[in-house]
């Protein structure tokens, strides 16, 4: 057996139960803890791009992302959604979004019907190892999502 | 902010979807690094790169201070016929640099 590989890292269930004990021990630690009972800035960044809308994750997005990056302040990806990109079907925009990094935004690209391909890619700053989110957003109000971890070498950005 | 490069298909004919490639030479100051003094560095990124074609809006990026030093983008274009494209990039302090690129349609 081994699913720990498989396993992603940020399972719903297991962060819900996560955060419930921390509330529930909440009264018993110092600030620290408290602070993880609020929701987290790329969870509230996330919001704030869906609204009420639900991501699904059928695998019409993939994020290309190095398992482990090399150089932290360059690390390279690529999305790409399946589209036909016509007037009636088309994705809108992709966003990116770190679970880790300082500011959760990285970027949002915004595609148009003569851009052919919903498909961009460019070199991103990890402070740490995490998982990052792609969210695309389609014509119909619909969002499609997908997220991949990203390792980043021990003694990484973050002290830099 | 200054070199903008940009890669092209040598040729492309209507229809084909083609990538483009950029890049340009910019600090990407996140404006979370402290300097020897402690005092934050003030935040200086490009914040906003359009590509358009024959006038017509292709693609747009927001960038945030996740983005690389020197921000390279990849993106692609649906061959629409003859035109020339114009690439803008535009930083915290209103700066732009503009290249405009004719692509060979055969």
């Amino acid at each position: 057996m081994k699913p720990k590989m498989d396993k992603p890292v940020l399972d719903r269930r297991v962060f819900v139960l996560g955060t419930g004990a921390v509330a529930a021990i909440a009264p018993f630690l110092t600030g620290k803890a408290l602070a993880q009972a609020a929701p987290q800035a790329w969870e509230e960044a996330l919001k704030r791009l869906v609204g009420e809308a639900q991501p699904t994750t059928d695998g019409r997005v993939t994020l290309d992302l190095p398992e482990i990056a090399d150089n932290c302040n360059i690390v390279p990806f690529t999305i790409s959604v399946e589209s036909p990109m016509t007037e009636k079907e088309h994705v809108k925009a992709i966003h990116v979004i770190s679970t880790a990094n300082p500011l959760p935004n990285v970027a949002t690209f915004r595609f148009t019907l003569l851009s052919g391909k919903a498909s961009a890619g460019s070199r991103m700053r990890l402070a740490q190892t995490q998982e990052v989110i792609a969210l695309a957003e389609l014509n119909d109000g619909k969002f499609l999502m997908t997220r991949r971890q990203a390792k980043v070498a021990i003694g990484g950005c973050g002290s830099s | 902010m200054t070199r903008p490069r940009v890669r092209l298909p040598e040729r492309a004919s209507v229809g084909d979807v083609i990538e483009i490639r950029t890049v340009i030479t910019h600090v990407m100051e996140t404006g979370q690094r402290r300097d020897l003094d402690g005092k934050l560095v003030p935040r200086l990124i490009i914040n906003s790169f359009t590509a358009t074609f024959a006038g017509a809006e292709v693609f747009k990026a927001e960038l945030n201070p996740a983005i690389s030093a020197n921000p390279y983008l990849a993106f692609y274009m649906r061959v629409p016929g003859p035109g020339e494209f114009e690439f803008t990039w535009t930083d915290d302090s209103g700066a732009k640099v503009a290249e405009k690129l004719r692509l060979n349609v055969v």
